[in-house]
């Protein structure tokens, strides 16, 4: 079995302050780290390969510094790493994006085997978009589950997979044949701690590191910014909240007094509530 | 797995850790080097002043990429009271040379620098990997260690221990004892940032020349300690330390020292309108040449912070853990190339070798400092006689000026009578000489 996870380096966006002038991201200083989401698929991608047998190759396209959030992959355990990097792709959206991914994936089947699952976080934390791995899907042609959750069933021989799908409303249970693209929502698995073996094959290996024409890509109008019709009109940070949270003092007071309290301050912003608590009431 | 063997394994990746384990590469040995931190300089903390000659003995020409701050052209002394300073400064045109003899650093960027350096040395290097304990055979030998990653043992023929000042590895295998509170100061640290023309202004300054102020006095409280004020390109380094046995006795906090010290009349002034963009914290091993602990045994030895190596009169610890990691490195290539077992017996050289060093001559010429450092006068009685003597002879009141002197003289011989006087001359003096 073959998986590709699609991984990207973003910075970490718990560090990240937006000027208070131009409102623009202040990237500088920001220290990166892998696309949080994308570890939950990392995780979910070894641990099918523990189960089944195969290779996990990790994949990304970024400047050259983002061989670093490759390593760490290899530290964790997958099987090789892939960077992509040409200053052609400097400036691409989410659509020349998922076309630079495509063909660098055409290309990895093209030497270590077609992926029978290609693995994407459900998002990026920097872009938040959530089109990159669907985009990849239908230029690659395949099926996609996304906003994975759980892999309920996964059966190798009739090349056949089961997952929980998060929707609106509810849980999709679903099933697809392989192969297929998957992209997976936080907080399904907890990455490993890669062993002293992988520790050790990590810091040996080399992170192959493709150029767009290593990666036989040959039209270059797609990619980059050339290939990337999104236009920024405005960054803005949202204007703080008017109204403020505020504490209710408990100290030396009854349950009853508290929750007289705390629901007073409720209806006092829902006046129809309290009416319908009111009805409730035994003996209304 | 299948079982690895290494040359050496080195524990740990700050100055001491990346000098030997840049040595040994160099010179074509199998090294793995290990690293608790995400990344080599991510745990480090330091001041920081480089000082040139313990990193060009390892990489001659380092200022061609190195991320140096500034050049170090003056050097200040403040004694310091409450409300004044009485000082030393020295200021000269010659520490504009070619190759400056100290620099300002910031860490963290410094130490994945020297880091790059390790692994193009041919160094393997992990981080993210905690050493949790050291494997011996049945002599008692240690043949490797074990990580936090698994139960796989790593062999080396020698482990090099360049942990820091906590020496827990050292310290759970029972090559040493934790380091007492009277041997380690802890000191706080921020970074104040403001644009490179302010801090040329301020200081006086040009370009890239730099600026030291080390300071002492009631900023501590009565406590034995200092407080250091560097210049970056575009930041300030200021920080207060004191020794953690007196931080016990005293209830101080050294974010509350660290907040008085940068209140100080003197002191604020330089950092106003900054913005504080990092702060920390680090212990620093002060215990001096009594404090060493055994430093080699069958298969292993001590280097940098973890063997005591700082030199606390003249605030120099980065240059010894590179010159111990080095001479460490360079015994054991010997030994390697002789064919020469890691044995105590063998390994001993490196101690010999370090006796016959500035590091050991330095740290045995102040080895009675520490305990003479302990007389709390030295911190709140002279600074304030000190600044006393200096206004009473400065101020134009009509009192002439042998009147001055004569009640100058008067307020030493009152405060500190004859007999502590003496004492304190001489204390200084015989822990000086």
């Amino acid at each position: 079995m073959h998986i590709v996870v699609c991984v990207k380096q973003v910075p970490d966006s718990g560090q990240i302050r937006v000027h208070p002038v131009t409102n623009t991201i202040m990237r500088q200083g920001v220290p990166t780290i892998i696309n949080p989401y994308d570890l939950f698929s990392l995780e979910e991608a070894l641990r099918l390969r523990d189960k089944h047998g195969g290779e996990v190759t990790v994949v990304t396209m970024g400047p050259p510094m983002a061989d670093q959030a490759l390593r760490k992959c290899l530290t964790f355990g997958a099987d090789r790493a892939v960077l992509l990097t040409d200053r052609f792709f400097a400036g691409s959206d989410t659509l020349a994006t998922s076309y630079a991914l495509g063909q660098l994936i055409e290309k990895v089947s093209a030497t270590w085997g077609a992926p029978d699952i290609i693995f994407c976080g459900k998002q990026t934390i920097d872009g938040d978009t959530a089109q990159v791995g669907p985009g990849i899907a239908k230029r690659l042609n395949l099926l996609q589950l996304t906003y994975v959750q759980k892999i309920e069933d996964f059966d190798f021989d009739k090349k056949e997979i089961t997952v929980h799908r998060r929707a609106e409303g509810g849980i999709q249970v679903l099933k697809t044949k392989l192969p297929c693209l998957v992209t997976m929502l936080e907080g399904t698995n907890e990455m490993r701690r890669g062993t002293m073996a992988d520790a050790l094959r990590a810091a040996r290996a080399g992170i192959i590191t493709w150029s767009a024409a290593d990666a036989g890509i040959t039209n270059l109008a797609l990619c980059g910014l050339k290939g990337s019709p999104t236009i920024v009109k405005k960054v803005f940070a949202p204007p703080a909240r008017a109204e403020k949270a505020f504490q209710i003092e408990v100290a030396d007071k009854s349950y009853e007094d508290i929750c007289d309290a705390l629901l007073g301050e409720v209806y006092k912003r829902q006046p129809a509530l309290e009416q319908d608590m009111v009805k409730m009431a035994p003996g209304y | 797995m299948a079982e690895e063997k290494f040359d050496v394994i080195v524990v740990g990746a700050g100055p001491s850790g990346n000098a030997c384990a840049y040595t040994l590469a160099t010179r074509g040995l199998k090294v793995l080097q290990l690293e608790r931190g995400e990344y080599p300089g991510s745990k480090n903390v330091q001041g920081a002043i480089l000082y040139s000659d313990a990193l060009e003995k390892l990489i001659p020409d380092f200022r061609e990429d190195a991320p140096l701050e500034r050049h170090i052209i003056e050097q200040r002394i403040w004694m310091m009271d409450d409300r004044s300073y009485c000082g030393a400064h020295y200021r000269s045109e010659d520490f504009n040379e070619e190759k400056p003899n100290r620099y300002t650093i910031i860490r963290a960027p410094f130490d994945k620098w020297f880091s790059k350096k390790v692994v193009a040395a041919g160094a393997l290097v992990i981080c993210e990997t905690t050493v949790t304990e050291l494997v011996r055979d049945a002599h008692d030998a240690v043949i490797g260690v074990r990580t936090d990653r698994d139960d796989s043992i790593i062999y080396a023929d020698v482990v090099v221990l360049a942990e820091g000042v906590s020496g827990l590895v050292g310290t759970r295998a029972g090559l040493r004892s934790i380091p007492k509170p009277d041997t380690v100061a802890l000191a706080v640290k921020e970074m104040h940032f403001m644009p490179s023309e302010t801090i040329a202004a301020r200081f006086n300054l040009q370009d890239d020349e730099g600026v030291v102020i080390e300071t002492a006095g009631t900023i501590t409280k009565g406590m034995t300690g200092t407080g250091f004020i560097y210049t970056n390109k575009e930041c300030l380094s200021i920080g207060i330390g004191c020794l953690i046995s007196d931080f016990t006795e005293t209830s101080q906090t050294p974010y509350g020292l660290l907040e008085a010290f940068k209140n100080h009349p003197a002191v604020k002034p330089l950092l106003a309108g900054s913005e504080v963009k990092e702060y920390a914290a680090h212990m620093i091993p002060e215990g001096g040449y009594k404090a060493i602990p055994q430093l080699f045994g069958n298969g292993w030895v001590i280097v940098g912070d973890a063997g005591q190596f700082v030199n606390a009169v003249h605030r120099e610890g980065s240059n010894l853990a590179m010159t111990t990691g080095r001479i460490a490195a360079e015994t054991i290539f010997d030994l390697k190339s002789h064919g020469q077992p890691m044995t105590a017996g063998n390994l001993s050289m490196y101690k010999a070798r370090l006796d016959d060093s500035f590091v050991m001559k330095d740290l045995k010429k102040y080895k009675n400092l520490p305990r003479t450092l302990e007389n709390k006068h030295l911190f709140t009685t002279y600074p304030r006689l000190l600044s006393n003597a200096a206004q009473t002879y400065f101020r134009v009141d009509g009192v002439d000026k042998k009147s001055k002197e004569n009640a100058i003289v008067k307020s030493f011989f009152t405060t500190r009578r004859v007999k502590g006087l003496l004492g304190d001359v001489l204390g200084m003096a015989r822990a000086w000489r």
